[in-house]
């Protein structure tokens, strides 16, 4: 069908041109149906397979277990009134605030400590720190897994090696919250560093130099000129990583699988606890549609800045 | 290696005819610039670097507490070795190939004229598709899984792998669409113009002169979508349940732990050769690859 119109649109300015006006406008008409044509794959995996799944969960947040009958808010109502549910989205919090802060600050340290490099050397040094961040989350966690196995952990050799008591790193539930967490930012942080070396190689060096010559102090520099010109980017990619983290799945599930006493869930891994693992499709669907609010008003702020953002490039 | 860029910094240094003061000053600036490197250098590689030594242990070694677990003192491949030959890792790697390699064709097939069509062509709702798009990719896997799990079931998938190859493009169309059209968006308008006027149509105008134009983008965006697909983890952890169906990411995992003997050899022996194939692309387009990133948030 795409064929027979592009065989039609070449035919057209090689035609006799008589009446000009038409053609033009048919013209306009096919190249319009033409690009429809070409997103048409596009709207189908986005209408089909994401639009149409997210109406098909609130739909389903409705059902009782059984999927026989309809229950309204219930599900919502039963899940806020469980305490396992309250922790869960303490949890949530906790877990996507603190790492998502933590991989801000190393990034930002990061980013500045290699772009003070000289060029030769910063390559190399960028290569090594971007590694956690190229290695699939579900494969590097095995490696955590294993360093904070309960006998065998190499961490605990080292500690008990400088005289300190051995860490139960995944059977005590604030070691555990902190473990997770950990590995988060172990993997998040090369990410923002990345961001924010684009950013700091994107403000004009003469910025710099005008401040130098007014004789401002590296941190006035940092606090006058850098944070500016980069205010931007950084909060577009604090609200990316907080989306991200907040719907995070493959670390927690790996290193802790929500426990102990499931203290260490958080949406994505209680969800999938309740509704595949537990069979309550329903009630599994209440609990990742719990995450949609705070992600639509992260979404809309994170829209407002690159659209900002392409107006300042424009 | 460090010492030869302190030496490089000293040697700028003089050019500025300031107080040795201040020489000293950058110079300890750059020490304790390197010195903040490698502790994060370490704390980085620290987990991948145990994964390999505990790979190259022989059971017994891993066993014994009485060692230091962060050397090996007998290195032996037998846990490669034994994945390659007996079990289903062949068969999950296989899977992985296959799914990966399928959706990075499908990605590009869906995106690229999609991106032209957006970028290039306007027609009625065209920015607010291309927004639309943007947030799209922003909806995290975790928001959707369980009623894709009852359409995958209605539509007779459920552990199959070809769910996963129905599905990734949900995670890899939308980003790739939209940092493509950013991409083509910067290609100066005079060039289709000049094509128009040699009576190239629109696909002839796509094939001849965008995809050329914009491959670095076009490749930054493949292996994108390769690292999304190689990584998942949470579909085929929901929708495949048995061994012969399953990708590299979920496998290792269900076949090497039996109840509570968990054989940590090889299961750090089968992590890093899944880790492999994204490594080694990253090593040698590495440009390529943080260009796909930064280019998410920077362009467009």
């Amino acid at each position: 069908m795409a064929d027979g119109n592009v065989i039609t649109a070449r035919g057209v300015p090689a035609a006799v041109a008589p009446p000009r006006t038409s053609t033009l406008q048919r013209l306009a008409r096919r190249r319009s149906t033409l690009a429809f044509l070409m997103t048409l794959p596009l709207l189908a995996v986005i209408g089909g397979l994401v639009v149409y799944p997210f109406f098909y969960a609130i739909e389903l947040s409705m059902l009782n277990k059984r999927m026989t009958r309809f229950v309204g808010l219930g599900n919502f109502e039963f899940l806020l009134g469980r305490e396992t549910f309250q922790m869960v989205i303490w949890q949530s919090v906790l877990f996507a605030v603190t790492a998502v802060i933590a991989k801000a600050l190393i990034g930002f340290i990061l980013a500045h400590v290699l772009h003070a490099l000289p060029a030769k050397g910063q390559r190399k040094w960028r290569g090594m720190l971007l590694v956690p961040w190229v290695i699939p989350p579900a494969i590097s966690t095995l490696a955590w897994w294993w360093l904070f196995d309960p006998s065998y952990s190499a961490f605990n050799w080292l500690l008990t090696g400088i005289g300190a008591d051995p860490v139960p790193w995944l059977g005590e539930a604030g070691w555990a919250r902190f473990g997770v967490i950990l590995v988060n930012v172990w993997y998040g942080s090369p990410f923002f560093m990345i961001m924010y070396l684009a950013a700091l190689k994107s403000v004009p060096d003469q910025l710099y130099e005008a401040a130098a010559i007014d004789g401002a102090s590296a941190l006035q520099k940092l606090r006058y000129v850098t944070l500016p010109m980069m205010r931007n980017i950084i909060s577009i990619t604090v609200l990316f990583s907080l989306i991200v983290t907040f719907a995070n799945f493959d670390i927690v599930r790996i290193l802790t699988n929500g426990g102990p006493q499931d203290r260490t869930h958080i949406f994505g891994t209680y969800a999938f606890q309740v509704g595949i693992q537990s069979g309550d499709i329903p009630l599994g669907a209440s609990v990742s549609l719990f995450m949609f609010p705070l992600l639509a008003v992260f979404a809309i702020f994170i829209l407002r800045g690159v659209s900002r953002r392409t107006k300042e490039e424009a | 290696m460090s010492g030869a860029s302190i030496t490089t910094g000293a040697a700028a240094a003089p050019a500025y005819h300031k107080a040795g003061s201040i020489r000293r000053e950058r110079r300890w600036a750059m020490i304790g610039a390197y010195i903040a490197l490698a502790v994060f250098v370490v704390f980085f590689l620290l987990p991948p670097f145990h994964m390999l030594v505990t790979s190259l242990k022989s059971s017994a070694e891993i066993a014994d507490l009485s060692g230091n677990p962060w050397i090996v003192r007998s290195p032996t491949l037998e846990h490669y070795w034994a994945l390659l030959n007996h079990g289903s890792y062949p068969i999950h790697f296989r899977n992985s190939v296959l799914v990966t390699l399928s959706v990075v064709a499908i990605t590009m097939a869906i995106s690229i004229p999609a991106a032209f069509a957006l970028s290039r062509m306007r027609f009625w709702g065209s920015t607010m598709l291309a927004t639309g798009v943007f947030l799209t990719y922003l909806v995290p896997e975790t928001l959707l899984f369980i009623p894709l799990f009852q359409i995958i079931g209605g539509l007779g998938l459920y552990n199959n792998l070809w769910a996963m190859v129905l599905l990734y493009p949900t995670l890899t169309v939308p980003f790739c669409t939209w940092i493509m059209i950013g991409y083509f968006g910067s290609i100066p308008k005079e060039l289709d113009e000049a094509a128009l006027i040699d009576g190239a149509n629109h696909f002839q105008m796509l094939w001849k002169i965008f995809i050329p134009v914009a491959l670095p983008g076009i490749l930054a965006a493949t292996i994108f979508a390769f690292t999304v697909s190689w990584a998942q983890f949470l579909y085929p952890m929901a929708f495949l349940v048995s061994s012969e169906q399953m990708v590299l990411t979920t496998g290792i995992v269900s076949d090497l732990i039996r109840g509570d003997t968990f054989q940590w050899g090889m299961i750090m022996a089968g992590a890093l050769m899944a880790a492999l194939p994204p490594l080694l692309v990253y090593a040698f387009l590495m440009d390529y690859y943080i260009a796909g990133l930064t280019a998410g948030a920077t362009k467009g």
